[in-house]
This record gives structure tokens, sequence and C-alpha cells, in this order.
């Protein structure tokens, strides 16, 4: 008897104890603003970086970070903007996610914020209505596509690095004659590794960036036209090069292939700089993805990932939009920047970084042109859903299963069977 | 008897009351999402949130449009192949575990029983993870093994290869789950009394022919029941196939089955939005297609089994 009297004492504390720290402590000061985010990784750099900058400037307003689960973010979001208990600043996820917060009324205009001229339209695609005409959040970061490679191979093999595909394709060839390492590392098991890492990769390259995109929103380019079939006759090239078993080999596989040292290249998004950071205990590098023979202007994937946006329900939007100003300056792109080397603010300022290899990525956008996935933007709202069907469609052509005619007809097929414009 | 002879209402409402809270959890849980699910498909939804009543037109779409279609026949040949699998190498390789764990000499039945029981126990993604390792071509150990009876170039990517992705998960499945027809057709093994096995061996028989004409004509309503429920469990199986391959169930949907095309359609996969109302509709054909099948078994095989009264 008297044990099951402790039982249940202890289970009545423990319940009291959840229930207390269930209790909302977000609506504790109204002078403080609460972000909101699904950055966990990000808590750390926040409270001991990003906000104390801030607060030097600025110390009148409390600035709290907030993060929630990745995976139940958006979910997470729509619950509580409608009950009205969400924070003053809302991570923004790129596109439809966002578009639809605003369209809903739970995202302010942040137009006129001042700041906002510091960036692109590239950057800003991805918070602004389809139109272009407003803007609902401040992009904050975006990830790089490019190659990493393993610097103490390169001089050991006495290469340099590609420019151009078939010097790439060179590259590859040499390495794998001479059999010591994997020529480059990445699977076709994850499918999404093949389309991001690959397709949207070097892609950009062929289509002319932002042109190419935009002509596949407006209708004016197919992704039958040679330009896009060029990307997936590349792509199909990589097969021979890629390690034995490739078609069974996931993302961790890909990353740890490279990290041990066993292959040459890496088809890399900047996210990869700090695992390899922390893993490789090599020297490695970074290359632009290389551009056909005879191209003098060379595009890169600078992929809007990360923005910024207010609670229309705020209490505080004149403090929530003094910080968003201060977050588009260069001092607060700097400390973002070095604080998580491969991810990069997206303001125009010139950013310094002190990652070595993560200086390399950014480098590239005052020498190249930059531009987005293409199949983020409006062509993936429909099904079949374009997005989908380039993992489908670029892992099929990299395994040797579908030539690249008929990876590029099934993609524009899928695209056309519900987009008017494409039709 | 009596109590019912004399007292006939009360027990008549003991029964009511005993079969009340399983008939409502069923009702709540089951029947009703069912029904609503059934008629949810009769529906269209934009993407403000209004929904309107389309009559058949999610059923002609899926049926035939021919991308829907595709994706529709590709799924059901694919989840008819995983069926076939368990059937003909889960469901017999059951039955000869159990009638050997029965064997009356055994030594150890019961280690046996529960290893081989035991995969059956953990969870889905564990198996996953695992078989993903061991058949993996950078790190599995699988390399080492087939150069034991000579393969050098080692293994080839199982579980990436088209041609072999479903019948390896299918295998992986009938490995995990051997254990449940073997569990089930075991406890009908030891319900056969031995006096009829005794009498049988008395009169000249060997365990071998005891076991055909006289076990297995006993159990065999249990492994009816067995079939039909692989053919349920198959038809809506998901959990393997999403933790190993993902939702888009690759490669090029070679390991696409009903449960992972509904996940999509229903949930939406990475930028694709979800559709409810198509989701449904995917789901509403699935039931049907366990419906048909169950039907068959109940008016066709059931009826012809013969129970013996031991």
């Amino acid at each position: 008897m008297k044990k099951s009297n402790l039982t249940l004492g202890t289970s009545v504390a423990a319940i009291a104890l959840a229930a207390a720290s269930l209790t909302p402590t977000a609506s504790a000061f109204a002078d403080e603003l609460v972000i909101e985010s699904w950055r966990t990784d990000d808590l750390d750099i926040w409270e001991s970086q990003i906000i104390p900058a801030f607060n030097k400037s600025h110390p009148d307003i409390k600035v709290r970070f907030a993060p929630s689960p990745p995976t139940e973010y958006n979910a997470n979001m729509n619950a509580k903007l409608t009950a009205g208990t969400a924070g003053d600043l809302i991570t923004c996820k790129p596109f439809d996610a966002s578009l639809d917060l605003y369209n809903k009324g739970h995202l302010t205009k942040v137009d006129d914020i001042p700041g906002m001229e510091n960036f692109s339209g590239v950057a800003k695609s991805a918070w602004q209505t389809d139109d272009g005409s407003t803007t609902f959040c401040l992009p904050m970061a975006s990830v790089i596509h490019g190659f990493i490679y393993n610097k103490e191979a390169f001089k050991e093999l006495g290469l340099e690095i590609p420019k151009t595909i078939p010097e790439f394709m060179a590259t590859l060839e040499k390495i794998k004659e001479d059999g010591t390492y994997i020529p480059m590392s990445m699977g076709t098991s994850d499918q999404w590794e093949a389309a991001t890492m690959g397709f949207q990769n070097v892609g950009p390259n062929f289509w002319a960036g932002e042109k190419g995109r935009k002509g596949l929103i407006d209708g004016t380019e197919k992704l039958t036209d040679p330009q896009y079939v060029k990307v997936y006759e590349h792509l199909a090239e990589w097969g021979p090069y890629l390690g034995k078993g490739y078609k069974g080999q996931s993302y961790p596989d890909s990353q740890n292939l490279f990290s041990l040292g066993r292959a040459a290249i890496y088809p890399a998004g900047s996210w990869d700089i700090s695992t390899f950071n922390g893993q490789a205990d090599f020297e490695f590098g970074a290359f632009p993805p290389p551009v056909p023979a005879g191209q003098d202007t060379c595009y890169i994937s600078d992929h809007t990932d990360i923005g910024l946006g207010i609670n229309a329900a705020s209490k505080n939007v004149k403090a929530a939009e003094t910080f968003l100003s201060w977050m588009a300056s260069a001092e607060a792109g700097s400390i973002f920047s070095n604080a998580l080397p491969g991810f990069y603010a997206l303001s125009k300022h010139e950013l310094t970084i002190s990652d070595p290899v993560a200086q390399e990525f950014v480098s590239w956008r005052g020498k190249c042109e930059s531009s987005i996935r293409n199949s983020y933007q409006i062509l993936s709202r429909g099904t079949p859903n374009l997005e989908n069907d380039l993992w489908n469609t670029s892992v099929g052509v990299i395994n040797g299963s579908m030539t690249a005619e008929e990876a590029a007809k099934k993609a524009q097929d899928g695209l056309a069977s519900w987009y008017k414009p494409q039709q | 008897m009596a109590l019912k002879n004399q007292r006939g209402s009360f027990f008549r409402t003991h029964i009511l009351v005993f079969l009340l809270p399983a008939a409502l959890i069923y009702t709540l849980f089951m029947i009703i999402p069912l029904i609503d699910t059934v008629r949810y498909s009769f529906y269209d939804e934009t993407a403000e949130g209004i929904t309107s009543f389309v009559g058949w037109d999610n059923y002609i779409l899926i049926l035939t449009d021919e991308r829907w279609w595709t994706d529709f026949s590709n799924a059901l040949e694919n989840n008819f192949i995983f069926f076939v699998i368990h059937m003909f190498v889960q469901n017999p390789i059951g039955l000869l575990l159990a009638a050997l764990l029965s064997l009356p000499r055994l030594k150890m039945a019961n280690s046996y029983r529960t290893l081989i029981f035991m995969p059956t126990m953990l969870s889905v993604v564990i198996i996953g993870f695992i078989w993903k390792l061991i058949l993996s071509p950078l790190w599995g150990v699988g390399d080492t093994l087939v150069g034991f009876v000579g393969m050098t170039d080692g293994l080839p990517a199982l579980l990436g290869e088209e041609s072999t992705a479903l019948i390896t998960l299918s295998f992986i499945s009938v490995w995990q789950f051997v254990g449940i027809p073997m569990m089930l057709i075991y406890a009908a093994l030891l319900n056969v009394p031995d006096d009829l096995v005794d009498a049988a061996i008395v009169d000249g028989a060997n365990q071998w022919t005891a076991f055909w004409r006289i076990k297995l004509p006993l159990i065999l309503p249990t492994i009816a029941m067995v079939s039909v429920l692989t053919f349920v469990a198959n038809f809506n199986a998901f959990d393997l196939i999403y933790a190993v391959k993902g939702a888009l169930a690759g490669p090029n949907f070679e390991t696409d089955i009903m449960g992972t095309m509904f996940y999509r359609t229903f949930f939406g996969y990475q930028l694709q939005p979800g559709s409810a109302t198509l989701g449904a509709t995917v789901a509403s054909l699935m039931f049907l297609v366990i419906l048909c099948g169950v039907m068959l078994y109940l008016f066709v095989i059931q009826r012809r089994l013969q129970r013996y009264q031991l």
C-alpha cells in the first residue's frame, strides 16, 4: 500500500512538473522580441553571437530565439499563427509555405524597411508574391552549390582544377585511370542527391541561370529544349566515375566516402563544409561548377533557404522592423555567415568569411551570375511535381536506365500536364 | 442455461454491456473513419480549403489519366509481387519451421522459437537500417560473404538496382515477419492430439506421413487464416519501403506499393503539395482491393474447408 502511494505521489509530481514546463513563457514581456525558427542547431550561435551584437547598438530591445523541431515547423507555425500565440519574428521557409502564410494575412509586407535595398531580386524571389510586387520576408541565408575536392589527392596525381566540362571529364578520367581514389563521391539511392547535387548544381551553366529559370516559368523555354537535354547528357557521363555500388549509396555514405579520403571530388552544397571541417583530416578546397567548352559566363546555384518575416499580429512591430533592418546590415551578415560556414547572408555587401572553403564558395558570387533551383518557384505546385520528377529523371540518366531525351520528355510532359504556360 | 431460462432479458443486456466497449471503440476509430474516407473520395478541395462534391471524378482521374494510371497500376503490380513473395516464401517457411519446432524430440525448441520470432518484434526502422547496412555496397558485409562463394566482383547494389530492389525488400520483410505464421501454425500444431499421431505411428506411418496425412489437414483452417492475414497486411504495407527507400520509392518507382503511393498523394512529398481528397480516393481503392481479396477467400475458400472436431 505504501509503495503504491509513493508511486502515485511521484507521478503526480511528474505531471505537475511537466505541466509547469508546458506553460507558455513566450508572452512574458511586451518589449521582448521572440524569434520562431526551425534551426534548433543555431540556438547557441544566436544566443552567444547574433543577439549580443544586436544589443550593442540596440540595448533597449530584448530578443529571444525560440526554435521548434524542423519536421513540425510548418504545421506548428500554422497552428500558432492562427491561434495568435506565435512569436514576433517568423523564420520563413522559401516559396510556397511562406507565401501561404502571407496570403492568409499572417506576415506583413517588408518592402519599405530600411535595408531591403541591399538585396537583389534573386535573393528576394523566394519570399515574394508571384508577380514580384510584394516581399514579405527578409532574405537571411542561402546555400551555394559547387564541387569540393581533396587537395592532397589532386596534388598527388598532379591535377589542375577543371574550368570547363571537357577538362572536368578529363580530370575524372585521370583519377579513374590512376585507381587510388574513387573519382567522384555521389550516390543515387536517396534520389534528391542526384537532382540537387547533380542537376541543380551543374544545370545553371547550361540554361543561363535566371534566364532559363524564368523562361520555364513564363513558358518560353521547355525542358525538352537542347540546353536541358544537355544537362541530362552531362549527368549521364557521371555514372562510370562514381564509386562501385553508387546505386545503393546514400547521402551519408557519399559524405563519409569523401571525408575518409577515399574519393577525390564531391559534388557539394555549401552546408557540407561544416561536416567536412569536423571529419576530414586532409585539406580540401572547392571549385565552381565547370562551364561548357567555350562559354565565358559562369552561373551558380545560390539557393535562397532561410528568411525572416514579421508576424502581422505582433504587438512589437516597430521593434521587429528595427531588428530586421539591423539583420540587413553588413555587420549582421558577416556575423551570421561566419558563425555558420556554408550559410551565406544574402545582402549585396562584400562578405569576408574566415573559413577558407566557405570564402571560396562565396567568392563565386562576384565572378558568376547567381540563380536558384529552377523547380522551387511556382513549378512544383501541381501533380506530378516537377521537383519529384527531377529527382526521378536525374537518377534515371545517371543509372543509365533512361536516355537524356527520355528524361527531358518525362519532366516536360509532367510539367505540361498541369502548368498552363507550358501547354 | 438455467440462468437464461429464468431471467432471459437480463442475460441479453449482459451481452450488450460486454459488446458495447469494443463496438464503440471499433465504430469510433475504424468504421466511421473508413466511411468518411470513402465519402471524402467523392469530393474535391481547392487551395483555399473549399470542398465541393465531384462524384466519380477522382476515381475516373486515377483510373483513366495516363500518369495516374501508370503510377497506380505500377503500385498495384509491385504490391502483388510483394504479396506473392510473402505468400509463397514466408508462409511455407513458417509452416516448415512450425513443423520442425513441434517435432517431439527437438532440443532447445523454445530458444529457436524465440530467436526466429525476435525480428518480428523489432521496429521496422531498425530492420530497414540494419539491412541497408548489411547490403551496402560500400561498407556492408555482403561483399565478404559472396567472396566465399567465388563472386569476386562483390555484391551488386541489391537495393539500388531497378531489377532487384523490390524482391530484396520483399525478402527482408519475409525475414522479419516469418515468425508470425510460424507462431500461429505452431499453436495449431500443438492442438493436434498426440494420440492421433501415436496411433498413426503404431499403424506404421513415419513422422513425415503423419505430418502430411494427419497434422496438415487438421491445421488447414489456420493456414487459410494466415494466408488471408498475409494478404491484408501486404496490401496495407508501407513502413519498410518508406524506411528504406523513402516515399518516392526509388529507383524509378520500382518499389512503389499502394501504401507509399497513398502517402505521397495524401501528405505530399518534399515540394509536392498533398491532396486529401485524391489521397482518400487511393485509400478507398486500396480498401476495395483488400475487400475483393477477402471476399474471394470467404466465399470461395473458407466454405470448402473441412473442419474437424478434435
